[in-house]
């Protein structure tokens, strides 16, 4: 795990995604935009309190949704009780009762799961989100039934003038939120607890043998990242003013760990460049077309498959290429690659698109188009044509992949023969 | 006469119906260094696994300090002041040479579950971590990561995670497996500096490396203690000749020593 | 009486339906070391191919083809997936078999949409195999029974009286030596999982049209797969056996029960108002917590006997 912030480096680091943060909201005007900004700010704090336990601690989890979805349900009932006057918080500190309410869930669960590692705790997980699932259906009370709990943010007493009504306002809400909690996960990486969760993560039983509870530790490490995921429910909750079941549901848990390991759990930015891309996945493919979540699964297993360390580790891997001057080795077979994999890229969404609306509608509305080009499902041609390019790619792409790894074989031997 | 830094009383162990351990008496003093010797599947890693908690017993008590700590979790009998390496290197690969050192001195310095600590400005766990690496040998891999480092590094850093946490008793299993001569020779003195005033037990194969090291030798053949005495004792003793006679000779013959 | 009789035997066809799924996820996992997350998505196939087959050459012929399809597409997975990730540890097996199972969702929404199919109980099988006092038993519930006995005894079967049956026993608990002895561990992996996968198939031929077949079936059986083998203990067989049939029966009877906690404490005379807090706790029926029962069970049991009823082997 490489943590090497430099310390100019790292002023000029953090003072950057600030000033990012701040800014962009001044170039990406539409209000649409501003909301799908909001979502990926706070989902960003899901997935960095997620990798506290996956990349950090070594834990899978396949129900994490539980404790950032009833942050988000302690955070509506909090809402309402502000709005009604019985609560006196300031809106903008109501992502701490999320995030309370994620540490005592943390405590509560924590206790059950964290006394088995590796694939037990992640089926216990699963159980434990399947239950509060279950769960969310019989009580209607607190969990609002079918139709979730609904709330306004613009209650209580404006702050400084800050209602929360436009959402340009929820946005920087959100981004500060989410600077302190990644100043906060960051810094936790660096503290004895962090330390030793990686310590727990690498070896359990050594870590036993020089003093530490690994339980404990992993405990421990549990319900500090329950604590952000519930900050991250709160401000969930502010941003779309309804919490449903679905906040606790197995879809929730899943996304973000697609999201995280997409990103790299071997790195504290994987989860930001994570979040980022599903997000615009959820949200803005799935305008595009209904197959979204099949391409993003297919992008899943593809990493998994050929680069299980993420897109964080795959740029990761090119910092020493880029050192050596070595670069210039990998433009072309990266360019063929780049080439061949449209090619495939293409077939594959032609098959898709074409299969999917051959199913939905094909026998009612054959006609539809894809990138401009009309065509019917129930002709031949965009079959044959998915099918040719699916070859022509497929084929193309194998070959031109040999070529990258043969640029890549010279370039490691180069970098070993420099090394000594 | 002061307590003696471990004590086991009629200690047995079995697996299933397999008794590993039938009955073990032993007693080791304060600042001794005592070498545990003995034929494959006498029972010696099973006897440290014991000792440091790492497997329960199923009879019988093991003393610490005078302290009865049968049936304690490994985690806290270290606590108490013991310390393990281990034969087969268990260290934490992906953490660099300076960490692993650093997460080993971290509960005795009473960091425990800190998340408050930021680790850069813990002057007192670096500094003792860099004395160690130092100790070790290993000051310029501090960044390595672990896990890439050479087999007899490993060792070293197996030795220094042991050793990092200050335990007054320590036990090494079998700290010179697999090394070369020169090897072994930089291991002996290593541990010789770094057990000076604490209480040393060591599982070994190497007779040369327990002539020299210890101040006392214990026998264990199928799960007992056969003999315990200073090295002179042990070697002159009949009854450790013939359940050891043939290892005996072969380890003390090591240039060019034919193997049955 | 009529009611527990019936209960039962509905609950434990069900049962043994959750053991023709968690005995395949066992031995999987017992051997390979791999959770496969997409074992009740096979399940879903089996039932998917068989309504497809049927619908061409009717039920029985399907009954023999959808498992094999299945079963074929356990072995490609487990030779083009799990082999390739298989360096990478258990945590990766565990993540391409979480993908595979999304990936087949979906797949199944794309050819056969996001409805249920009119996956039919074939004519000869629908009707009553006996009356219990009132209530007639189903003629394909008995039929369910009968398919999962007989293969679960051709699996037993086939692990203690056959040569490769005799190396996945010893794979299940040493499978580095059986490598060392010279068996093709890789191919036995192989198989072990297709035939598991082909298991979860037939499950689902069999399960597809008692119950409905739409795209959400394997997301309502997975986790309760999972916690039957984690109740039963991970890696036992007999344990998994026991925690099929204890969790069948358990969901089944209650479902059927509107028995709540204010109901009870009515019979002593003590009224739960509305207004208390726990009135939202005491009126809930037993039917209305069935889906839950499961998951609380396996809290339970993980807080007093973490290893599972009959657990071998840490996960």
């Amino acid at each position: 795990m490489r943590y090497r912030p430099v310390n100019l480096g790292r002023w000029v680091l953090w003072g950057g995604t600030a000033v990012l943060l701040a800014v962009l909201p001044l170039v990406f005007t539409a209000s649409a935009t501003i909301t799908l900004l909001s979502q990926m700010c706070t989902f960003i704090i899901f997935a960095l309190a997620y990798n506290m336990l996956l990349g950090q601690g070594g834990m899978l989890s396949f129900g994490h949704a539980v404790y950032s979805g009833l942050g988000s349900y302690f955070a509506v009932h909090a809402l309402n009780l502000i709005a009604k006057g019985s609560l006196a918080l300031p809106v903008t500190l109501l992502p701490l009762v999320g995030g309370v309410a994620g540490v005592l869930f943390g405590v509560l669960f924590g206790y059950v799961t964290t006394r088995r590692a590796g694939t037990t705790f992640a089926m216990i997980s699963l159980g434990i989100g399947e239950m509060v699932f279950a769960c969310s259906l019989m009580f209607p009370g607190f969990f609002g039934g079918e139709g979730g709990i609904t709330t306004n943010r613009v209650v209580g007493r404006p702050f400084l003038g800050v209602t929360y009504g436009p959402g340009v306002q929820v946005y920087y809400l959100i981004a500060i939120w989410l600077m302190l909690c990644m100043a906060a996960m960051f810094a936790w990486t660096q503290t004895p607890l962090g330390r030793m969760a990686n310590a727990v993560r690498d070896n359990p039983e050594r870590a036993e043998f020089i003093g530490y509870d690994p339980n404990m530790v992993r405990f421990l490490t549990l319900v500090i990242s329950s604590f952000f995921a519930g900050v991250s429910g709160g401000l969930a909750t502010i941003n779309f003013e309804i919490v449903t079941a679905e906040n606790v549901s197995a879809l929730r848990s899943g996304g973000v760990l697609f999201a995280t390991f997409i990103g790299g759990v071997g790195f504290f930015v994987g989860p930001i460049v994570g979040g980022i891309i599903f997000i615009y996945c959820v949200v803005s493919l799935s305008l595009f077309t209904k197959a979204w979540l099949l391409y993003l699964g297919l992008f899943f297993v593809g990493m998994v498959l050929y680069a299980p360390g993420g897109i964080a580790s795959l740029v990761a891997m090119h910092v020493p290429v880029l050192r050596a001057r070595l670069m210039h080795l990998l433009w072309r077979p990266y360019a063929a690659a780049a080439a061949a994999g449209l090619v495939l890229l293409a077939g594959i969404v032609t098959a898709v698109e074409v299969t999917y609306h051959y199913s939905l509608e094909g026998n009612i509305n054959p006609q539809t188009s894809l990138a401009g080009i009309a065509f019917s499902v129930t002709d031949a041609a965009p079959w044959l044509a998915a099918l040719a390019l699916l070859a022509a790619g497929g084929a193309s792409f194998a070959w031109a992949w040999r070529g990258v790894r043969r640029a890549w074989d010279a370039i490691m031997l180069q970098l070993q023969e420099r090394a000594g | 006469m002061s307590t003696p830094a471990i004590e086991l009383r009629e200690v047995h162990k079995r697996f299933g119906k397999t008794q590993i351990i039938n009955g073990v008496d032993l007693a080791v003093a304060q600042g001794e260094r005592h070498a545990i010797i003995g034929p494959n599947g006498a029972g010696k890693s099973t006897l440290f696994n014991l000792i440091s908690g790492r497997y329960p017993l199923t009879s019988g008590s093991i003393l610490l300090n005078g302290e009865d700590v049968t049936g304690l979790q490994a985690f806290q009998i270290n606590r108490k002041g013991l310390s393990r390496s281990f034969q087969v290197t268990n260290i934490f690969q992906r953490l660099s040479v300076f960490e692993n050192i650093r997460c080993a001195v971290l509960w005795s310095l009473g960091y425990r579950y800190s998340f408050w600590h930021r680790l850069g400005g813990l002057k007192d766990a670096n500094r003792r971590a860099e004395e160690v690496m130092e100790r070790i040998g290993l000051a310029k891999r501090r960044n390595v990561p672990a896990g890439t480092l050479t087999y007899a590094e490993q060792r070293a850093l197996e030795i220094g995670i042991t050793i990092a946490g200050g335990a007054s008793v320590i036990l090494l299993d079998e700290p010179t497996a697999g090394m070369s001569r020169t090897e072994t020779g930089h291991v002996v003195e290593l541990v010789r500096t770094i057990t000076e005033g604490k209480t040393l037990v060591m599982v070994e194969h190497d007779m040369g490396v327990v002539f020299g090291l210890a101040d006392r030798i214990s026998v264990l053949v199928y799960g007992e203690v056969l003999a315990t005495g200073a090295p002179e004792e042990i070697r002159a003793n009949p009854a450790v000749q013939e359940a050891y006679l043939g290892a005996l000779h072969k380890e003390t013959n090591h240039a060019g020593g034919s193997h049955a | 009486m009529e009611f527990f009789l019936i209960s039962l035997l509905n609950g434990i066809s069900y049962g043994l339906l959750l053991f023709m799924l968690s005995a395949g996820l066992t031995l999987i996992f017992s051997l390979m070391g791999v959770l496969n997350f997409a074992h009740a998505s096979f399940y879903m196939l089996g039932a998917y191919f068989a309504y497809q087959t049927s619908l061409y050459i009717g039920f029985w012929p399907a009954l023999a083809i959808a498992p094999i399809l299945v079963g074929a597409f356990g072995m490609a997975v487990e030779r083009f997936g799990l082999r390739t990730v298989h360096k990478h540890g258990h945590v990766a097996e565990l993540l391409l078999t979480f993908g595979l199972a999304y990936l087949i969702e979906e797949a199944v929404h794309l050819i056969w949409g996001r409805s249920s199919v009119e996956y039919k109980i074939p004519p000869d099988l629908d009707g009553p195999l006996f009356i219990l006092y009132t209530t007639s038993f189903p003629m394909y519930r008995g039929f369910m029974m009968l398919i999962a006995v007989s293969m679960l005894v051709s699996l037993w079967l086939l692990l203690t009286r056959t040569r490769i049956g005799l190396v996945i026993q010893a794979a299940l608990t040493h499978p580095q030596t059986v490598e060392a002895l010279g068996h093709n561990v890789p191919r036995v992996f192989m198989l072990v999982f297709g035939g598991g996968a082909a298991l979860a198939g037939l499950a689902g031929v069999i399960g597809g049209n008692a119950f409905v077949t739409e795209p959400g079936m394997a997301a309502l059986v997975g986790p309760v797969v999972f916690v039957v083998v984690v109740v039963g203990g991970m890696g036992s067989l007999a344990g998994a056996f026991i925690a099929s049939l204890l969790i069948g029966c358990l969901q089944t009877f209650a479902v059927a029960l509107d028995w709540s906690l204010a109901g009870l404490l009515e019979r002593f005379g003590v009224i739960v108002a509305s207004s208390s807090p726990f009135y939202a706790v005491a009126k809930l029926t037993l039917a209305q917590t069935a889906p839950v029962l499961p998951y609380l069970l396996m809290v339970l049991i993980l807080i007093f006997r973490p290893k599972g009823l009959m657990g071998t082997r840490e996960g």
